[in-house]
């Protein structure tokens, strides 16, 4: 029928989609930018056509403006250097002792008791509500900082971390037997590598946590920082200082997630992948 | 009776690798394994038949030490070389080929985890990832990675079973050049009488929680005595396998 007649006409008729319909599509190199740059089209029309209240929401060149100004006199770098090291300093705190927590209440019986309760307990408690006590036992200072947001961190790192430990092959255990790996070969071969996915993934939401904990507390109580510039600039009215500062966030946030991603696929490259 | 003991003893004579007496092993009130004696000379290459549900399986996780719960009221002597070769190749995919050869063993071995890799056929494959594998690549990784141990006592359990028919003897002939030149003692498990014959010096057959069969395979070198001698055994050995296990 058809296929005698496709193959008398000599070039070989390859499925049209044989491509396979679960995997996503080839990613184009600067794809993620789609998103945003059809947002930035969009804003830039609204206000080139006065649709939009400036003293509501600037026009983005009016935002440059704002930021090079900004960046002559300084004050954007130096108040972004500052945000950026209490972030780090909170991702690296927090997702630290996460992950050493979850080892310990994953790979020990008492500590899984201990740990694990005390861990699904706090959890109920919303990050913002601990803020007073932790005034009181902090004081207002960069430890309360970097600690609001290292708590912010744990979590989602923690909980990454522990679900991707209980899900480790059970065949890969009993391998680490009949090998005769020794304890440290095993944490060091098998389990941790094992977890660097859900360490990844903890890392993801983890960041996003640490943001959004840097804007409460630099809000709080700051004399330095992006949130601190923001607020400074709320009292004066500067919406177009503000936007810069909430355009800086966003720059931020997309960036680390960007680093992150870049970060878990050189470090997933044994894994086949699905999708992007 | 008389000529099993006779074998044991002498086997006994050259320390056997492998020497169980009344291993035992009960999942909820149901009894699996009701006491397996078991003697392997060292260098001999023993294939485990047996319907399935029969405690194949479960008799080489109790030899491989993988089971805590086997216990039996005579002696259990295994070596502390054993190797274990599982159905599926179980290679870490985060590790590349040669790591997974040499896992566990230090840097200093990974010369021979190279030359073990080319023995299975795989030279120049050492920095692959193991998803860039085929199922019988995979394999003969897991073969190289038991090889390179200089296993006294070899396990297998159904090792070729999800390979295709053509793999599968390529993976035969493997293996039976291989544990000539390494010479471990050999248990694999199959439910494939032709493999069984082909390879193996002895064929033991599980049935009712004991080892009911235990037959020499000799084969003679001569080929036509050979083939003759390979369609009596397969005879026997399906009529006491039974109908079901016939296809
Ligand atoms: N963990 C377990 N819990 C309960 N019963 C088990 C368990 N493992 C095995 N069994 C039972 O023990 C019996 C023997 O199982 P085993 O896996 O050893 O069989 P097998 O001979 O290897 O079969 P097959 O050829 O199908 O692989 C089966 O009836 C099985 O149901
Ligand atoms: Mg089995």
């Amino acid at each position: 029928m058809a296929t005698l007649s496709a193959l008398a006409t000599a070039p070989p008729a390859i499925r049209p989609a044989a491509r396979n319909r679960f995997l996503a599509h080839r990613a184009a190199r600067f794809g993620i930018l789609l998103g945003p740059g059809l947002l930035l089209l969009y804003w830039s029309v609204l206000s080139f056509n006065g649709w939009l209240d400036p003293r509501v929401l600037p026009a983005p060149w009016t935002a440059v403006e704002a930021a090079i100004e900004l960046i002559r006199d300084g004050r954007l770098q130096s108040n972004l250097a500052v945000s950026a090291g209490r972030a780090l300093a909170g991702l690296a705190l927090g997702s630290s002792v996460a992950l050493a927590l979850a080892l310990l209440s994953g790979l020990t019986v008492l500590g899984g008791y201990v740990i694990d309760g005390l861990v699904q307990m706090k959890r109920g408690i919303p990050i913002l509500a601990l803020i007073p006590f932790m005034v009181l036992w902090l004081g207002i200072g960069e430890g309360l900082k970097i600690s609001v947001i290292a708590i912010a961190v744990f979590f989602p790192m923690y909980i990454q971390v522990h679900t991707a430990l209980r899900a480790i092959d059970l065949r890969f255990v009993e391998l680490a037997e009949t090998l005769r790996l020794s304890r440290w070969k095993f944490l060091v071969r098998i389990v941790l590598p094992g977890t660097l996915p859900g360490v990844l993934t903890g890392l993801r939401f983890g960041t996003t946590a640490a943001w959004l904990a840097l804007v409460v507390v630099e809000q709080l109580n700051a004399t330095s920082g992006i949130g601190y510039m923001v607020t400074l600039a709320r009292d004066y009215a500067q919406t177009d200082v503000m936007l810069v500062g909430l355009v800086v966030y966003a720059i931020l946030g997309f960036g680390s997630d960007l680093i992150v991603r870049a970060l878990e696929r050189h470090v997933l490259r044994w894994r086949r992948s699905f999708g992007r | 009776m008389t000529a099993y003991d006779g074998q044991a003893f002498a086997a006994a004579t050259i320390e056997p690798a492998v020497r169980i007496r009344d291993l035992r092993r009960t999942f909820t009130l149901k009894g699996v394994l009701n006491g397996i004696d078991l003697d392997i000379a060292p260098g001999e290459f023993v294939a485990l038949l047996g319907p399935s549900g029969s405690g194949k399986s479960t008799l080489l996780r109790a030899l491989a030490g993988l089971d805590y719960e086997a216990f039996g009221s005579g002696e259990y002597q295994v070596p502390d070389r054993t190797s274990v070769i599982f159905q599926d190749a179980r290679l870490l995919p985060w590790l590349n080929i040669l790591d997974n050869v040499t896992l566990g063993l230090g840097r200093q071995v990974r010369e021979q985890g190279r030359e073990t890799l080319a023995e299975v056929g795989l030279a120049g494959r050492e920095g692959a990832w193991p998803h860039e594998l085929s199922g019988g690549e995979q394999q003969r990784v897991a073969l190289a990675r038991a090889l390179v141990r200089q296993p006294e006592l070899l396990l297998a359990d159904e090792p070729f079973g999800a390979l295709d028919a053509l793999t599968r003897t390529r993976m035969h002939d493997l293996l039976r050049r291989l544990s000539e030149v390494h010479d471990p003692a050999v248990l694999l498990v199959t439910h494939d009488i032709d493999e069984a014959i082909v390879l193996a010096d002895r064929i033991v057959m599980l049935e009712g929680g004991k080892l009911a069969v235990d037959i020499q395979v000799d084969l003679p070198p001569d080929p036509d005595a050979r083939a003759h001698r390979s369609i009596d055994l397969r005879a026997e050995l399906l009529a006491r396998l039974g109908p079901s296990q016939a296809a």
